[in-house]
């Protein structure tokens, strides 16, 4: 972002020093200067205008936003500091290929036949239109991914061995830290809502909680990747929960979405295709609700910082940077929120396929 | 839209990262922080219901000391009591014994004294007529012989019976 800063600031001298040179040129007395007066005002206004263009079309907020919120083939951390992440590429005839994407870096961001396209996001798209390719780059969100992963693993994993060695001795340091979380997740979250069998899925809810988690936070980091706001992880999160819920679902569950109890024969025309919506309506709220919110309070954070370079201004930066600072952590508390929430509907979905119904309830 | 269209490759990282995350925290980290959470609390709960069992175990030994306090110092007033009505009995045992006893060694006494009497008195009545039988004997012997010396010697007689 400082080369926004740098560039903002070289354009506003250039105007201002144009702007000022017009009317001390615009005092010359003769006609014949006169008229190449005005012709140099003319000129200078074009390039004022020009630049001033330029720069509208260099700085677009909305790309910026979407430039920051999408996922990407190198990890800039900022403007210049760039990691190249590996391409990894399979296509029938050439199989697997695995490059650094730094690699494309040159005039048309082509390599070895693949063309890196930047839109909303970026793609690799082979030049020759007629090839299939599938694209397993290790991204941006890959990367973040990872890294979030082999921290989850070596945090817990340390604080598992903290349990091995004080036995039934009170928590220390950083394990009674966690511990508040994972005993709030099993005794107010899983075990309540999942009910009696809930040791079992006590694995999958809590590393869905922290996975989340981690994730939001490490997402509000400067230059960091925004994996949690990206539909695809909040895709694969809810499908997850949503197999989980229908392989471990009883008859009574099943039997419920073909026959609701009490509800008279006609109505059951409207109440299956209700329930059976129902059903792919739960994943689906899950995953838009974790994606539509993280994104939401990107483009909200980002847009306060663009804000900053639209105005350019000593006066307004400050309060929007107050702003921006009061928005981080809302985001932060969203980010434990929306962790929360994506677990305790996984466990409400959860608990409610696997119920025992006693049969004299419904009368059937 | 590029921000709605999941991307496949991520799709694929994200299947497979994640189910490796949940793997090995499940094998390695929540089994045993889940154990030792539980046993922990096992723990607690154990020594709290101990805490409760040797509680109510005092209450109940405070109460077993206070019947035995009770339970001594009723046995101990009983003995006392009995005791006491023991001396007292003994004492007016004896005293009775005593009392008759000691009637009984007047009645003794009075036996005695009234045999002596009696005795005493059999024996005046035998002396007193072996005498009169005596003094009528001499005297039917003087009366015959001379009536002045008879009167004298009933006379004599007369005072010495009284002398006897």
């Amino acid at each position: 972002m400082y080369i926004y800063i740098k560039r903002f600031f070289a354009v506003a001298l250039v105007a201002t020093t144009c702007l000022f040179s017009v009317p001390a040129s615009a005092d010359e007395p003769t006609q014949h200067e006169h008229e190449k007066v005005t012709e140099s005002i003319n000129e200078e206004e074009h390039k004022i205008e020009h630049k001033l263009e330029e720069s509208e079309a260099k700085f677009d907020i909305g790309s910026m936003i979407m430039h920051h919120i999408a996922d990407s083939h190198e990890w800039e951390i900022t403007h210049g500091v760039v990691i190249p992440l590996p391409v990894i590429l399979y296509s029938a005839d050439r199989g697997l290929e695995v490059f650094s994407s730094s690699n494309f870096h040159n005039e048309h961001h082509e390599y070895n036949g693949y063309h890196l396209v930047h839109g909303d996001s970026e793609q690799i798209v082979p030049v020759d239109e007629s090839r299939k390719i599938y694209d397993f780059s290790i991204t941006k969100n890959v990367a973040s991914m990872l890294i979030s992963a082999v921290i989850l693993i070596l945090v817990f994993t340390s604080i598992a061995r903290f349990y091995k060695n004080n036995k039934n001795k009170a928590p220390k340091g950083f394990q009674s830290a966690m511990e508040v979380i994972i005993l709030f997740i099993r005794d107010e979250v899983v075990k309540p809502n999942v009910g009696p069998k809930y040791e079992k899925y006590l694995p999958y809810l809590l590393t869905l909680f922290f996975f989340i988690l981690i994730n939001n936070i490490m997402g509000l980091l400067p230059g960091s990747a925004n994996l949690t706001g990206n539909i695809a992880v909040t895709m694969t999160l809810a499908v997850l929960t949503f197999i989980i819920v229908h392989l471990n679902a009883n008859g009574h569950y099943y039997k419920h979405l073909v026959k609701p109890t009490g509800v008279p024969v006609p109505l059951l025309l409207i109440m299956i295709p209700v329930e059976i919506v129902g059903v792919f309506m739960k994943p689906f709220s899950l995953m838009v609700r974790l994606f539509a919110n993280i994104t939401a309070g990107h483009i909200i954070l980002l847009s306060l910082f663009g804000l900053i370079f639209i105005f350019q201004s000593f006066v307004i930066a400050p309060v929007i940077s107050l702003f921006a600072l009061f928005l981080n952590f809302i985001e932060i508390m969203v980010a434990f929120i929306q962790a929360f929430i994506f677990t305790l509907l996984s466990s409400m979905y959860i608990g409610s396929a696997i119920e025992e119904h006693s049969h004299a309830d419904h009368g059937h | 839209m590029s921000l709605l269209t999941p991307n496949p490759g991520l799709i694929f990282w994200m299947l497979v990262v994640f189910l490796l995350v949940v793997f090995i925290l499940a094998k390695f980290a929540w089994k045993p922080i889940i154990k030792g959470l539980k046993d922990r609390e096992n723990e607690i709960q154990g020594a709290l219901d101990l805490a409760e069992k040797t509680r109510a175990e005092m209450i109940q030994l405070k109460s077993d000391n206070e019947k035995l306090i009770a339970e001594a110092n009723a046995v101990r007033d009983q003995i006392l009591r009995e005791a006491k009505d023991a001396a007292d009995r003994t004492i007016a045992e004896s005293k009775d014994k005593a009392a008759v006893e000691a009637q009984k060694m007047i009645e003794n006494a009075q036996a005695a004294i009234r045999n002596e009497q009696q005795l005493a008195v059999s024996k005046i009545r035998k002396e007193v007529a072996t005498l009169s039988l005596e003094i009528a004997e001499k005297v039917l012997q003087r009366e015959l012989k001379d009536k002045e010396a008879q009167e004298n010697l009933i006379a004599e007689l007369a005072s010495s019976a009284r002398l006897n």
